[in-house]
Order: C-alpha cells, then structure tokens, then sequence
C-alpha cells in the first residue's frame, strides 16, 4: 500500500492568527489508503490543521508563518485560491462534525451533491444526477431517488451525515479529512457511520485524516496517531503503539483520562478514581480511590410511578390534535438519598423529558411524582416552590446556561436570593466563596464573567449555582459532554465527592455509557419513553439482559486497538416517536429476573 | 402523497383568512382616517375660501346638502363602505371627476415609482452589503457604513432638492419634474432608494454576518465553489427571510414617503392626489386613496408570505 512519496505531506506547518500561533511547527505524512488520526482536546489545533490543508483558514484570517503542505507534488501553502478550487471537493474532501447544520437547508439533498460533480466534472446534470443516486446507495441510504429530492431538515441527523460523505465522496477525492464527523451523533448511528467509512476507504483506497478527540473511535479506525497538545504534535506513531506504550507525558494523561466500558468489571458500587495530570510536565497521580458507598436505601428521596408526557405535535384544521409524540411512557423508578441513578438512551427516548418533568419545566399527563413520599399533585404551590430548591438541575451547555451579564458571583448568589436562604448580604458573599472553593475555583474569581472561564471551569461554575440551594438531588442533563476528557474526569470525581460529603443524589442523564458504568449505583436504559431494563450497575452491564441494552452496548467504540471487534452490523434509524392519536405505542410490562433487575416484556 | 387533497383545504383556509383580514384593515383605517379628516375643516368651506367670494350661511347649507356631508358621519361612512361594495366610488368634491377615474389614472404611475425605487434600493444594497459583510472591520466596511450613516440621516426632500439643483439646474442633464421619459424616473427613484439602501444595507450586512458563521457555507468553499457562488447562491438565499420581511414593511413606509417625493417632483400619483385631496377636505378621494393604499399593503404581505415558502422550503405549508 506504501508509496515511495505520501499522498499527502505536511512539512514544518505554523498557523497564526496576527502573532498568536494556533498550530505550531506541525509535520506529519499520510499515505494513500491510511488512515491517520489527529487527536487533542479542544483547543489543541487540530481543526485547524484540518482547516490549513484545505487553505480554508484564509477565510478565517489566519496566515501560514512556516511550512509547507505537499500534495502530489504540489505545496499547497504556496497555492492560489484559483488552483485551491480545482483541489478541494475534487481531489481532497472533508466531512465537518455538525451534521445538523453542514447541509444547507434551502437546496435539496440531490442539488447539494450534484453541485460538486457539475463543478469538478465535465458532466451532463443527468449524468450527475445518476451519480448521486449511487453515491447516496454506496452510504447505504435507502430510497435514494426519493431522497434526492428532500430538504435536510427532512432527514434524520445519522441520514445527514452519510449524505455528507456522499457529498465529500462525489468526485472520488484522493484524500479525505474527516473533521469529527461522529460525534454529534447516538452510538449506533455512530457505529454505522464508522463502518460505512471504513468500508469505502477500503474501497476506493483514500488516505484519511481523521479528527477526534474520542479515543474509542481512535482506536478502532485510525493506522496510525498523531497527539496534538496546545497547537504542537506532541507524539505519533502506530495506532497500537500509542495506546500501548504512549511517551510524552501528554498521551499518558490523555489516556488515562478516557472512561472505559468494561474497566470496572466485578465491582458492585461505583468507584472514584485517581486522576493523572500533568505537573511540571510530568503526569502524577492524584487525589484517592474510593468505594463510593454512600446509598441509605431506607425511604426513596424521589420516586416516579407511571410517568406519561406527550407532546401534540399537529393540528387538523379545527384545531383537534392529530399527531402526538410520546416522550414519556408510563416510566416508574425510585432515586434513594446518597444514589446515583442513570438514565441512558438514544435521542428521542426521553431521557430529557423525565429531568424536565422532575423539576416542573413541564407538565406530566399522568402519574405521581413523590419526593419523600409526598405527591407533588397534595402539595401546596409554597411546597412545589420548595422543590425547587431541593431539586437542582444542571444543563449540557454550561455556555449557554450562564447569564453572560452578570458575574459567576451573582449567578451563583441568584438561588440564596430567590429562595430567601440567607438574609445577611456579608454572608451570603461567605456563602458563595465557600461554594466556588467546594468546587475548585479561588473565591476571587465571585467578581468575573463567564467568558472569562474555559467550558469546564463554566460547569464547575454551574455545579455551585445548584449547590447554593442545599439541594437534596441534582439532575444532571448530560453535564459532561460538552467537556474534554481530561476535564471530563475531573467533574465526575467532583460529583462523587460532593455525594460523599453532602449525600446528594444524582439523576444522572447520560449517552455515554462509559462514565454511566464509573459513577452510578442503578441504570435504568430508555427506549422510546420506556425503561427497557433497569438495575443495579452491575446487572446492567455485566447480567445485560434486554436486546436494546445489549446492542447499545456493541455500539460503543473500545478505546483499545487491540480489542477483537466482532463484526457487529448495526442497521437502521432510531425511529420516529410520531405517532396519530389513537395508534399509541403499547406500553411494555417488565419482569424482575433477579432482585432490582427489571427487563421490559415482549418487542 | 396521501397529503395532497388536505393540502388544497389549507391553502383555501389560508387565503379566506388574508381576505378577511384585508376587509378588517381597510375598515379600521378609513374609518379613523375619515373620521380625523373631517375634524380638520369644513369642505364647503374650502371651496368657497378658493374662489374669495362671500358666503352665507344658506349657501354653505346648500353646498353641504349637495356634498353629502351635512348627514351624519356614520351614514357618510356607511354611504363610502356601500360605494366600495359597488364599485362606486361617487365624485370628487373638487371639480366632480369619478374617483375611481382619478385612483386609474394615478395608482398606476405610484406603484411604477415604488417598484422601481424599491428594485433600485435592493440592487444597491444586496452587493454593497455582501460587501461590507465579507470585508468586515476593513477600509470597504468603513465606508460602507458611513454612507449608510450619511443616508438615514439625510430628510427625503432635502436630498430631492439637492439632486434637482445638481442635476436639472446646474447641469442640465435631467427634467426637474414629472412624469414621462425613462430620465424623468432617474431622480425619484434614486432618491427614494438611496434612503432605502441606507437602512437595507445595514440590514443586508448583520444577516449575512450571520450566515457566513454557518457551517454550510464553510461546505460550499471545501466543495472547492468559487466565492460569489458561495456568497450569492449559499449564504444569500438563507438571508433572504430577514431581506424579504424586512422589505415587505418597508414598502409600506415607502409609501408613505412617496407623498413627499411626489410632491417635490410632481408626480401625478396617489401621494399627490391624497396630498390635494387633504387640503381641499376632498373626503370620497382620500378614502379611496387610503383603502387602495391599505389593500395595497395587505396585497405585499400574502407576497411576503408566499415568498418566505418559495425561499424557505422548512416553511412551505403543510
């Protein structure tokens, strides 16, 4: 497969923007037919060497400083906007991370595509539009004649996304750089999406640049690995190599840092672990293991029986509801003081919803939520008020959930005022410094502004706006997955901690079943509004009993190269939870196969 | 599809609630504007101060009777909303023309005026805005702004005036007035629509802003797609909703500005019909002039929401 020169060299790259250098000093080669990952946490310029080589940073206002970018036999540094035309789309394509917003949403699928043949190649558009039909076929999506003529907003994320790499894939390019192109997306579409890949760069023998920050979708693509640190290549080498025997000190925090699915193989209870960080350039283990054995199973702090949202969808003409989304179906579990429970599912299976209804953001249709036995349908709106405040939630985007106005401080002295917890101004300062201090962050730091903050200090930020109102349980929507990996680890021993010394309990929402398995007593795995099985974690994920948990389960990627991967083809889309009123989805009975293991019956 | 026939009831159900709405517009406003009108004089009067003769009570009695106008208001009205169901719209109280003669003769050349003002603002702010957008913070941008400055800040009539002196006076090269040659267009309409374009680019620059951080535009440049592609066929066509509604208003401010340049250039339009027919208290004209004037209105709203499906396939309707 190795030619005498790669396909693709990158020689001695600086990018700047003015005088700050976002990629420094950078080499790396890739062969034809290779496939070559450039990992790194957000901020490390890996994006922008993606960018660089496509000479899409000119758009962007940066400049090259040094270095060359060979592509047969071409220096693509030196290059002309002109000549970059004929390269990019034709011989090198890319693929970007948002499937959501990488299509236009005014042209149809088919145009999107064809526009690319019609630019590069000297084709007829009927000619070009049988193209696209076979592209479309070649990412496996069904219907595809059909599916040319429909907008984007008309197709699902995971159907985006392979019209996308048809798109990149239209004119055969030589190399393909595929700028995290599943991340936003559920595991099994993932799963898809990477098997699609991989197949047709075997096909049509592309070298790819593959960009990730998941070392899981390292591990199971990539040949070979270049580690990118604050813009500069800190390590490559063989895929195998760096994940068995990584050098800089940099790889081996990176490392260390990913959750892995199946690392806590036979232990009952979840487990804070130590951290590795980086201290003076070299990684050092900090902070203590601990049994988080914190669950007092006498009464339920919170308890849910027959939960049942639904959403009207349409309209007929008279105003009568024809279409309905059932977010939630009749879910039932209990959350005890001091426990973690997670609730893990794909899109649409109403993980959200259940956090939502929970802290009165929406309204349920049916069922009982109890918090210490009592029924918010017997409580007066003074008690429902109080549940806001025991009941604390903490969003996904700790950029968006912060006013960007008002100071950290004032943000996180918000909940002490509404709920009229301390009436003295000088302590409530005290209050607020103490709490900032219990999540890590100096007391000054009370007088700043988010922007001020990186995405993981933010959500620090947002774990003490929730603290300030003593809660007793905390929903967490995905909290951490907008962080890098090693901040990642950070926040979840910050939540372990917090449970410890506090009793805290956490719903715990969650796609990501690696952190899922580290830091929770109970799973309970949704489906389309319904639990599908529910259980101690160890019954989860060692006794998984249900079909859907176990293909969950085959979809994520095992950050491990030398992991035999069972050919697992996971096929089609999570369906539409749509439905016409009168055709309600059948609600499922569960069996309890061993003690607190429940598996739905039946489909 | 099994939509399709419910698709036709919709569009039906659509276009019964635009009519309705357009009825309730034009009564509301005639009715205020009719209203408020004869509380600012007498039309008997009026005819009479024209011609300096002497009056008595009798004559004007008289007059009055003849007019129509010595009935209560709401028989008036009720008399100008029985013409509008007609199609009889009565006579002019100055000199007894048909209205809807006169609203024949003078729509047309006002909605030749608004068009073309309104087509030569969008053809100076479309690429001037694009402009300023893509050259963000540079020297282009700069520029661009301060003109845009320069024209909001700028009144209607002032900018008529120096143009006529410019270019009628001291140079020569246009008529300074009326309606006729392609050069007689020149002046209005550049006048009107460079103090459109002064707002519009502005609006045009932010969208664009906008668009150009989307990563679909980033696609159509790796697509290797040369930049006015990218520019005019991408991102353009995803402005266009913010474009589209922000022009539907302001062609009913337009048209109000209208009266003024008519007047300056002796445009024989609406704006100068309805301007003649306030000072004369010429009620049967002006409400004529005012319920064209709204329907016309309501008639660029349904295009506003056509156009937002044509452009926008996410809000075609369902």
């Amino acid at each position: 497969m190795t030619t005498q020169t790669p396909l693709l060299s990158v020689e001695d790259l600086t990018v700047a923007f003015g005088e700050n250098r976002v990629v420094e000093n950078l080499s790396f080669t890739v062969e034809a037919g290779q496939t070559v990952a450039v990992v790194g946490e957000s901020g490390s310029g890996k994006s922008m060497t993606s960018l660089s080589i496509m000479r899409l940073t000119d758009n962007l206002g940066a400049h090259f400083k040094s270095g060359k970018i060979m592509f047969e036999g071409r220096d693509l540094a030196q290059a002309t906007q002109k000549e970059m035309r004929s390269i990019r789309g034709n011989e090198i394509a890319m693929i970007f991370q948002e499937p959501m917003t990488s299509l236009n949403p005014v042209f149809t699928v088919g145009d999107q595509i064809s526009e690319a043949i019609l630019l590069h190649e000297n084709v007829s558009r009927a000619v070009a539009e049988d193209k696209v039909r076979q592209l479309l076929e070649m990412v496996r999506l069904p219907d595809a004649a059909n599916l040319m003529k429909r907008y984007p907003h008309q197709l699902s994320g995971g159907m985006r996304q392979r019209a996308m790499i048809a798109m990149a894939l239209a004119c055969r390019p030589k190399l393909l750089i595929a700028d995290e192109p599943t991340t936003a997306l559920d595991v099994t579409i993932q799963a898809q999406i990477l098997t699609i890949m991989r197949d047709l760069q075997r096909e049509l023998g592309m070298g790819m640049i593959f960009i990730t920050h998941d070392m899981g979708v390292v591990a199971e693509m990539a040949d070979h690995v270049v580690v990118m640190w604050k813009g500069r290549k800190v390590e490559e080498g063989p895929v195998r190599e760096i994940f068995a025997n990584p050098q800089h000190p940099y790889t081996r925090t990176l490392l260390s840092a990913v959750p892995r699915l199946g690392s806590m193989k036979g232990e009952r209870l979840p487990k804070r672990r130590p951290l590795t960080v980086l201290e003076d350039g070299q990684p050092k283990v900090v902070g203590e293991e601990r049994v988080q054995d914190t669950v007092r199973t006498d009464e339920p702090l919170l308890s849910v029986e027959d939960m049942l949202v639904r959403f009207d969808i349409r309209k007929n003409f008279f105003g009568k509801v024809t279409h309905r989304l059932s977010a939630v179906s009749k879910v039932s579990f209990d959350v005890y003081p001091g426990e973690t429970l997670a609730l893990v599912g794909e899109s649409g299976s109403g993980k959200s919803t259940i956090g939502r209804t929970i802290q009165q953001l929406q309204r349920a249709q049916s069922g009982v939520i109890r918090v210490r036995g009592k029924s918010f349908a017997d409580m007066s709106s003074a008690e429902l008020f109080k549940m806001r405040q025991e009941v604390q939630y903490i969003f996904q985007d700790p950029f968006a959930s912060l006013d960007p106005r008002k100071t950290v401080g004032f943000s996180i002295a918000e909940p002490i005022h509404t709920h009229g917890l301390i009436g003295d101004r000088k302590q409530v300062t005290k209050r607020v410094h103490e709490l900032l201090e219990r999540v890590g962050l100096p007391s000054a730091v009370a007088s700043r502004y988010p922007h001020e903050f990186s995405g993981g200090q933010r959500q620090r930020i947002c774990i003490a706006r929730a603290l300030a109102s003593n809660p007793k349980l905390i929903i967490a929507d995905e909290a951490l997955s907008a962080l890098d990996v090693s901040i990642q680890a950070q926040i979840i021993n910050l939540f372990m901690d917090l449970q410890a010394d506090l009793g805290l309990s956490y719903l715990f929402i969650s796609h990501d079943l690696a952190v899922v398995e580290q830091m929770s007593h109970r799973v309970a795995v949704l489906y389309l509004g319904q639990i599908m099985e529910m259980g101690s974690r160890q019954q989860i994920f060692e006794q998984t009993s249900h079909p859907y948990t176990k293909r969950l389960l085959s979809a994520v990627p095992i950050a491990d190269p030398a992991f035999d991967r069972a050919e697992i083809r996971i096929e089609g889309e999570i369906p539409n939870p749509v439905r016409r009123v009168g055709d309600e989805p059948a609600i499922l009975g569960h069996d309890e196969i061993s003690p607190g293991h429940f598996v739905a019956r039946g489909a | 599809m099994r939509r399709s026939p419910l698709r036709g009831r919709i569009v039906a159900t659509y276009l019964f609630k635009r009519i309705l709405q357009a009825i309730f517009v034009v009564i509301v406003i005639t009715l205020f504007v009719s209203y408020a009108v004869r509380l600012t004089g007498d039309p008997a009067v009026m005819m009479f101060a024209g011609g300096g003769g002497s009056m008595s009570e009798a004559d004007l009695e008289r007059v009055r009777a003849a007019l129509g106008t010595d009935k209560p208001f709401y028989l008036q009205y009720f008399e100008f909303l029985k013409g509008l169901v007609t199609f009889d719209l009565g006579r002019s109280f100055a000199g007894g023309a048909p209205v809807s003669g006169l609203i024949a003769a003078a729509a047309p050349s006002t909605l030749k005026l608004a068009f073309v003002s309104m087509l030569v603002s969008i053809v100076m702010s479309i690429p001037l805005g694009i402009w300023a957008a893509v050259s963000r913070g540079k020297a282009a941008d700069q520029m661009i702004r301060i003109f845009s400055l320069v024209g909001v800040s700028f009144p209607n009539f002032w900018l008529a005036t120096m143009l006529v002196l410019l270019f009628s006076i001291a140079l020569g090269l246009l008529p300074p007035s009326g309606m006729g040659s392609f050069e007689s267009y020149i002046m209005p309409t550049l006048t009107m629509g460079i103090i459109l374009t002064a707002t519009n680019v502005r609006l045009v620059r932010t969208a664009m802003l906008e668009t150009l951080q989307s990563q679909y535009v980033m696609v159509a440049r790796a697509k290797g797609l040369s930049e006015s592609k990218v520019l005019y066929k991408h991102a353009l066509r995803n402005c266009a909703i913010p474009l589209i509604t922000y022009f539907g208003l302001q062609f009913g401010g337009m048209l109000g500005g209208l009266v003024v340049i008519e007047k300056v250039f002796s445009w024989p339009g609406l704006g100068t019909l309805a301007f003649d027919a306030v000072n004369a208290r010429d009620y049967p004209v002006l409400q004529a002039v005012i319920t064209v004037l709204a329907l016309l209105i309501v008639a660029v709203n349904l295009i506003v929401d056509i156009a937002y499906g044509l452009v926008d396939p996410r809000i075609r309707l369902e």
